[in-house]
C-alpha cells in the first residue's frame, strides 16, 4: 500500500510537448481509473509511475519516495499489459515465478507461491502449458497472477481488457475490481472506455491532450462534469450541447435558433450576453406533445436498445440524441416537444469550455411546462 | 495465383525434375568417378555407372592427403567461426535493438557497408592485419608520433606485434568478422514486442538477463539457421586458409588439401590425372555440410521464415 504524489509531472520528445504541468495524488489502496481517448496521455503516465518511461520535468513519489530515478524493480510497482506480454518460451508456471527466480527466491518456496497465486486467479490446471495454448482471458489471469505474486505496493493496468470480447470483459472487471479488494495495493487503470472507468473507480481522472480535465467520483464526473470536454467523453450517447448566449438576467440561455430557456439557478460567473454551451443529458430528458416541452424539435430516426430507444432529433440543425423507454411511431421530420428537465441542465463557458456553476436557488420545485 | 490444371502440375513437375537433374548429374559423376579405376576414368565416353573401386579410392585419397588432421582442422574452423558469429551477431544485434545509445545509427551504417566488402575484396589489407594484428595501432602510435616521443625519452622502441599467420585465431577470426549474421539477429529482435522487455524490466530482470532469459531461447531457430550456414560457409572456405596457412602439415584444411589432388598442369605438372582420387576426396569433403544441414533442415526453415514466435 502507498501513496503516489505526481506533482507538476511533464514529458516532451525533442520539441514536442505531449504533457504538462500534471498533478494527481493517488490515495493508499485506491483503485484510480484513467480514463482518455487515445493519444491524450493516459498510458504515458501511468509508464512514468512505473518507470518505463522518463519525466522531463516533475517529480513522482511512491510512499513518501522519489522514483524519478529509479529502476522500475526498484518502484515496488506490478504492471499488466495490454497484450499481457508473457514470455511465449516458459510455461504459465515459470512466466508467474519469473520475477521470484530473478529475485533468487528459492525453489522451493517459489513453487509453493506460484501454485498459491494460480490458485487464486483460477489457474491451477494450466501450469505446465505455454501462453500460446491458452484462450486470452487466460493469459490475461496469467499476466494478472504474474503481478499478484510480486505482492506489488502499486498495481498499474494497462488497458488490460481491451483485448477481450465484451462478455469477457465484464466478467475480467469484476476479477480484478476483487482482487484489488483482497490485496489492497494502490491500484492505477488506465482505459478508453468510460463503462470500465465508471464502474471500477473509486476516483476517476479525466484526461485529454497531456492534461487532466477533472479528478473526482464517477458521479461526480457524471453529475457535474468540469468541462464540455468531459460532458462530451462521459455517458453514451454523450451530453447535448447546445450554444447560445446568456441572457440579461442570467438566469436564461437565449439559443442561437431562438428560443429561450431558463436555466435552474442564475450564472453569476459570466457576463450577459456571454456565450454559452447549454447541456443535457439524453436520459435526462424526455420526451412530449409537440409544443408541450422546453423546446421544439424534429424526428430524425431511432435506435432500438432492447431496454429502451435512443431517439434521434434535430433542434433546428443540431443533432440531439435522447434516451428513452416510450415507444412512440415518428415519421421522420415529425415535430415534437422536448422536456429538457429543468434542473438537469448544465451550461459550460462558450470560449473556454469550462463549467459554469449555477447558484441555484431554494427549492423552487414547480414542474417545468 | 495458386492454379491447378493437370497441364500446370506437368510443367512444373518437369521443370522441379529438370532442376533436380541439374544439381544431382554432378554428384553422381562425382560417386561414378570415384568408384572406377585410373584406366576406366580417364577413357572417353564417361562411364555412368559406379565402378567396383569406391573403397580402394577412398582409402587411397584419405591417406595420400593426410585427411585425418586435415578434417580436424576444418571442423575446429567452421565450429569456431559458427559460435563466433553467432555470438558476435547476437551481442551486437542485441546492442543495435534494444540500447538506445550516442552513435546508434553510425555503428549500424558501419557494420551495413561490410556487407558490401566480402573478405575477398579486402584480403590483401585483411592479410596484413593477419600478419601483424597490432599493425593497425602500431600505425596510430607512429604517425602520433608517440613510438618517436617514448623511443627518444627511454630508448624503447614500441613495436607491437601479434602473428595470426599458421593459427586457429587467424583462420577464423576474419570469416567471423562479417554482418550477416548482425542482420539476421536485428530483424529478429526487432519483432520482438515491446511490452516484452517492459515486462521484463517491470519483473527486475536486467539486460543481460533479459537477452539470456528471453531473447536466446527465442531466437533458437534463427540460432540454428545461422550456424547451419556458417557451417557451410566456414567449410568451403578455400582463399582465407590458403593464403594464412603456410605450415599446411599443422593447419592445413580440407578443402586446400583437396585442391591438392585435382589434376591441372600446376598440380601435377603433367603427370597422372588422378581424377578417381580426386572425386573420392571431394566426397568425403562434402559429407560434413551435407549431413550438417539434414540434421538442422527442420530448424533452419523455420529460422528463415521466421513465422512461429
Amino acid at each position: 500500500m502507498a501513496e503516489i504524489d505526481i506533482r507538476r509531472v511533464g514529458k516532451t520528445y525533442g520539441k514536442t510537448v505531449i504533457m504538462q504541468g500534471v498533478d494527481l495524488t493517488i490515495r493508499s489502496g485506491e483503485f484510480l481509473v484513467i480514463l482518455g481517448p487515445s493519444g491524450c496521455g493516459k498510458s504515458s503516465l501511468l509508464r512514468m509511475i512505473a518507470g518505463l518511461e522518463e519525466i522531463s520535468s516533475g517529480e513522482i513519489t511512491i510512499a513518501g519516495q522519489a522514483v524519478n530515478h529509479l529502476e522500475p524493480r526498484e518502484r515496488g510497482c506490478a504492471m499488466v499489459f495490454q497484450n499481457y506480454a508473457l514470455y511465449p518460451h516458459m510455461t504459465v508456471a515459470e512466466n508467474i515465478g519469473y520475477a521470484l527466480k530473478v529475485a533468487g527466491v528459492a525453489k522451493a518456496q517459489r513453487l509453493a507461491r506460484v501454485t498459491d497465486v494460480a490458485q487464486s486467479v483460477g489457474l491451477s490446471e494450466f501450469l505446465d502449458r505455454r501462453p500460446g495454448q491458452l484462450s486470452g482471458g487466460q493469459r490475461q489471469r496469467v499476466a494478472m497472477a504474474r503481478a499478484i505474486i510480486r505482492e506489488p505496493k502499486v498495481f498499474l493496468f494497462d488497458e488490460p481488457l481491451s483485448n477481450l470480447d465484451a462478455k469477457l470483459r465484464v466478467q475480467m472487471r469484476h476479477e480484478i475490481r476483487r482482487i484489488h479488494n483482497r490485496i489492497g495495493a494502490t491500484s492505477v487503470f488506465v482505459t478508453h472506455d468510460q463503462h470500465e472507468g465508471m464502474t471500477l473507480a473509486d476516483r476517476l481522472v479525466v484526461m485529454n491532450k497531456g492534461t487532466i480535465e477533472q479528478i473526482g467520483t464517477p458521479e461526480d464526473i457524471y453529475e457535474r462534469p468540469a468541462s464540455t470536454y468531459v460532458a462530451g467523453f462521459i455517458g453514451s450517447p454523450a451530453m447535448n450541447l447546445l450554444p447560445g448566449r446568456l441572457s440579461d438576467d442570467r438566469r436564461a440561455v437565449v439559443l442561437e435558433s431562438g428560443p429561450r430557456i431558463d436555466l435552474p439557478g442564475p450564472a453569476t460567473g459570466l457576463n450577459p450576453g456571454a456565450l454559452v454551451q447549454m447541456g443535457f443529458r439524453p436520459e435526462k430528458a424526455s420526451l412530449t406533445a409537440p409544443g408541450r416541452g422546453t423546446i421544439e424539435a424534429r424526428f430524425d430516426f431511432v435506435e432500438e436498445l432492447g431496454a429502451g430507444r435512443v431517439y434521434h432529433l434535430r433542434i433546428e440543425d443540431i443533432p440531439v440524441s435522447l434516451h428513452s423507454e416510450a415507444k412512440m411511431k415518428l415519421a421522420e421530420g415529425a415535430s415534437i416537444g422536448l422536456d429538457l428537465g429543468h434542473q438537469n441542465l448544465h451550461l459550460f463557458d462558450g470560449q473556454t469550455g469550462r463549467r459554469v456553476p449555477l447558484s441555484v436557488e431554494m427549492p423552487q420545485l414547480a414542474p417545468t411546462a | 495465383m495458386i492454379e491447378r490444371t493437370p497441364w500446370l502440375n506437368l510443367a512444373t513437375h518437369l521443370i522441379l525434375i529438370l532442376g533436380l537433374v541439374m544439381i544431382l548429374l554432378p554428384i553422381w559423376l562425382t560417386f561414378v568417378a570415384a568408384s572406377h579405376d585410373l584406366q576406366t576414368v580417364n577413357t572417353a565416353p564417361v562411364e555412368f555407372w559406379p565402378g567396383p573401386y569406391l573403397l580402394d579410392n577412398l582409402r587411397t585419397a584419405w591417406v595420400e592427403s593426410d585427411f585425418g588432421p586435415k578434417f580436424v582442422n576444418s571442423l575446429i574452423v567452421a565450429t569456431g567461426v559458427v559460435i563466433g558469429k553467432i555470438t558476435l551477431a547476437c551481442i551486437t544485434a542485441f546492442a543495435l535493438v534494444f540500447f538506445n545509445f550516442r552513435g546508434r545509427m553510425l555503428i549500424f551504417w558501419m557494420i551495413f557497408i561490410t556487407l558490401m566488402l566480402p573478405l575477398e575484396i579486402r584480403i590483401v589489407p585483411t592479410y596484413a592485419v593477419a600478419a601483424n594484428a597490432l599493425s593497425p595501432f602500431q600505425t596510430l602510435l607512429d604517425v602520433t608520433g608517440i613510438t618517436w616521443a617514448v623511443q627518444t625519452l627511454s630508448g624503447l622502441q614500441i613495436a607491437l606485434e601479434w602473428n595470426l599467420l599458421n593459427s586457429y585465431t587467424g583462420l577464423i577470426l576474419p570469416l567471423v568478422a562479417t554482418a550477416t549474421g548482425t542482420f539476421l539477429y536485428r530483424q529478429f529482435f526487432l519483432t520482438v514486442p515491446d511490452e516484452l522487455v517492459e515486462a521484463a524490466r517491470m519483473d527486475g530482470a536486467g539486460p543481460l538477463r533479459f537477452l539470456w532469459d528471453t531473447l536466446i531461447p527465442l531466437s533458437k531457430t534463427n540460432i540454428a539457421a545461422l550456424a547451419t550456414i556458417m557451417f557451410v560457409y566456414a567449410w568451403n572456405q578455400y582463399l582465407w586458409p590458403l593464403l594464412v596457412v603456410t605450415d599446411r602439415a599443422a593447419y592445413g584444411v580440407v578443402v586446400v588439401q583437396l585442391s591438392d589432388l585435382v589434376p591441372d598442369n600446376l598440380t601435377t605438372g603433367g603427370g597422372t590425372p588422378n581424377w578417381h582420387i580426386a572425386m573420392a576426396a571431394t566426397l568425403m569433403v562434402m559429407l560434413p555440410p551435407i549431413a550438417i544441414v539434414i540434421f538442422m533442415q527442420r530448424w533452419f526453415v523455420r529460422g528463415l521464415i521466421n513465422t512461429d514466435k
